[in-house]
């Protein structure tokens, strides 16, 4: 069986006149129906620009984007504008970090859910009405009727944020696109949210890419993690297994810099220094001015995938390869 | 009283005052009302009670740590104990002196108190390089140029960056962790008593989120400094902290010693966001969320206790009623009618005959 989303080396660079930035170096996963997969990173690694490219939602005039980009049957990088239409809301379907910005000010919360599903679908207004009401009340907004009526600027953050969910979902698409959608809400709020897309997930069997610099929200909510680092992934693998013996040294920098409870007292390990500037791509490893552990051979090439155990894969020459220790 | 001389060299932290047992800053009875106009004659049509009858102390040399989400008024806090919005009412004493009108000058006052924000970039000067950003309060107060230069390079090198590296940048040139770091520079460069940190790595990815706390740490042993540290992380709260406030809408909800509060919250609101944080683990995931909804508006709190509109216990006493802080254990106060001897809620505690 066809996995709903299979990438393979996807590059994206965004090209100006002045400059080229290199925001995706070659990434390849897969996702199965049903499955939450979360991309960890810190800001300029590349992990929106990757989920966008899933929608082909970067700017057509600055981006040039090549690989294989497939997502539930539909080829993302050839494809024309005018059938990307028709897959964007009903195939594929995305929630933002801002929910005041990814709404539309000037409409009522019931109009943008009525319009999105009868751009997709032959339905009456009362029908589409009806629709959107069971949408909001699938979202856990209450009083629903009354908040159909409402502009944006009169909900609260987390109603905001349930609202632009229901948007997203009203065509049932197959693949959920989240970019730190509960980055901007508080504490109590975002485990509600949080809560609240991983049923929805599972009532609909979305499968489902959440793109978070939050470990805690990617262990509340991922199957799978990828960590990415400098446009590439780093390393992938089953959630519990990632963050209890993460293998890249940047996957376990991160989770040691990470404060957490039980932490208190001790002094935060630290990643040295800063990412690198991806107006040229690294010719060998991109952590390696950043590594401890760094030898001359991290600088020679790009460090090939490696999986020291089935479902598992990091990019660094330190990992065994199961498949080259095996043969020796 | 202070007297700042033109001869001062170099700035030194000001003397103690009262001693160690006098709390480095006392607020009492702090608020601060926003009214709400509209229309064309700006008529008056409610207010904004951001901040509502606060008092607590500062010790002197503790980090007191105050969390709570967003329009529970904690920013308000920081701008009102740094004189930058003036209080509708209540006082400010530092050290034993109130502050303003009589007391300590604001000069005098903000010498002792500096602050550094969420924003890195918009709380720098554009046009200012890095050096001159950091040596320009210590100018104001009397210190050579070329002493005060000399004294921001050394604060650079204590931030962890290099002073001719630097040193002549301007902030756009920047990173986010770097810009952050030129604050806390400049905060420090007048010598200061008391820190307000405001969001100070929120802003910042982990791994710099990692190295700027790591050097705050060494910052307050090093220059002997108190802080009052303002976060919505309550991990990066219980992380730095020795005592902690939270706050509800505008009122104090608990306070006491970071352990106790993050080991047995006497305060509804204080133990469900301990448990809306994401649980780093994910073999034991939050199956239910805390809380239903989110915080109510300022502008027309709940009547009686401000957080019973979502309180798993609230009965109908926590209406009539605003709690007010009572001892829930040594050291920790919580505003909630269960803490209460006698209150009338069916879980208070019985009061001794």
């Amino acid at each position: 069986m066809e996995p709903l989303v299979h990438v393979r080396d996807l590059k994206v660079r965004f090209v100006s006149r002045d400059s080229t930035v290199h925001a995706v170096n070659g990434v390849d996963f897969d996702l199965a129906p049903r499955e939450t997969l979360c991309i960890l990173g810190e800001s300029g690694s590349g992990k929106s620009v990757t989920l966008r490219s899933l929608m082909r939602l970067n700017p057509p005039r600055l981006t040039k984007m090549t690989g294989t980009v497939r997502v539930g049957g539909h080829d993302l990088v050839t494809t024309s504008e005018r059938s990307l239409a028709d897959i964007r809301g009903s195939v594929v379907s995305m929630i933002f970090q801002e929910p005041m910005t990814a709404l539309d000010p000037v409409f009522t919360i019931g109009m943008q859910i009525r319009e999105t599903i009868r751009r997709h679908e032959t339905i009456s207004r009362e029908d589409a009405e009806r629709r959107a009401l069971e949408l909001l009340e699938l979202v856990q907004i209450p009083s629903a009727k009354r908040r159909l009526a409402a502009y944006p600027h009169e909900l609260s953050g987390g109603l905001r944020q349930r609202a632009m969910i229901a948007i997203a979902l009203s065509c049932r698409p197959k693949l959920l696109l989240a970019d730190e959608p509960t980055t901007a809400l508080d504490a109590t709020v975002q485990i509600q949210i949080l809560l609240l897309l991983r049923k929805l997930q599972q009532d609909m069997g979305m499968g489902v890419i959440f793109v978070t610099h939050d470990l805690g929200v990617a262990a509340e909510i991922a199957d799978r993690v990828a960590v990415m680092y400098a446009g590439r992934f780093i390393e992938e693998g089953p959630v519990s297994a990632l963050m209890r013996d993460p293998l890249h040294p940047y996957a376990q920098g991160l989770l040691g810099a990470t404060v957490h409870g039980g932490v208190r007292g001790k002094r935060l390990t630290t990643i040295p220094g800063a990412p690198p500037n991806l107006a040229q791509v690294p010719t060998g490893c991109a952590f390696a001015p950043r590594c401890a552990y760094v030898e001359p051979a991290c600088l020679a090439a790009v460090p090939a995938a490696r999986s020291p155990i089935p479902g598992r894969a990091a990019r660094c020459i330190r990992v065994p390869d199961h498949a080259v220790s095996t043969a020796a | 009283m202070i007297v700042l001389t033109q001869t001062t060299e170099i700035l030194r932290q000001l003397p103690d005052v009262g001693g160690p047992a006098q709390p480095l800053l006392t607020i009492r009875g702090l608020t601060k009302h926003f009214p709400l106009r509209s229309g064309l004659l700006g008529r008056s049509t409610g207010v904004v009670q951001a901040v509502d009858d606060i008092s607590f102390d500062v010790r002197k040399g503790e980090t007191l740590g105050l969390v709570g989400e967003s329009g529970c008024g904690k920013s308000t806090t920081s701008r009102l104990i740094m004189a930058l919005l003036e209080p509708t009412s209540g006082e400010v004493i530092f050290d034993g002196q109130a502050v303003g009108y009589g007391g300590l000058t604001l000069k005098e006052y903000r010498r002792q108190v500096q602050m550094v924000f969420q924003d890195s970039y918009s709380s720098l000067n554009p046009r200012l390089t890095v050096r001159d950003s950091i040596a320009f309060a210590p100018g104001v107060h009397g210190v050579a140029r070329r002493s005060a230069v000399t004294r921001a390079d050394e604060l650079l090198e204590a931030v962890g960056l290099d002073p001719a590296q630097f040193g002549p940048r301007y902030p756009h040139e920047l990173s986010g962790g770097q810009r952050q770091r030129i604050n806390i520079a400049r905060a420090l460069a007048l010598q200061p008593r008391l820190l307000i940190l405001d969001e100070p790595v929120s802003a910042l990815d982990k791994s710099v989120e990692a190295q700027v706390l790591n050097l705050l740490l060494d910052l307050k042993d090093q220059f002997g400094l108190t802080y009052l540290f303002i976060s919505h992380d309550l991990n990066v709260v219980q992380y730095v902290s020795d005592r902690v406030l939270v706050m509800y809408l505008g009122r104090v909800a608990e306070i006491g010693p970071v352990d106790t509060i993050y080991n047995g919250a006497a305060h509804p609101y204080t133990a469900a966001l301990l448990d809306s944080r994401p649980s780093m683990d994910p073999d034991r995931r939050r199956l239910e969320p805390p809380l239903q909804g989110d915080p109510p508006n300022p502008v027309n709190p709940p009547s009686g206790c401000r957080f019973r509109t979502r309180c798993l216990h609230a009965e109908a006493v926590c209406a009539d009623k605003a709690p007010p802080l009572a001892p829930a254990g040594p050291e920790h106060l919580a505003a909630c009618l269960m803490v209460l001897p006698g209150s009338g809620h069916s879980q208070a505690p019985k009061l001794a005959a």
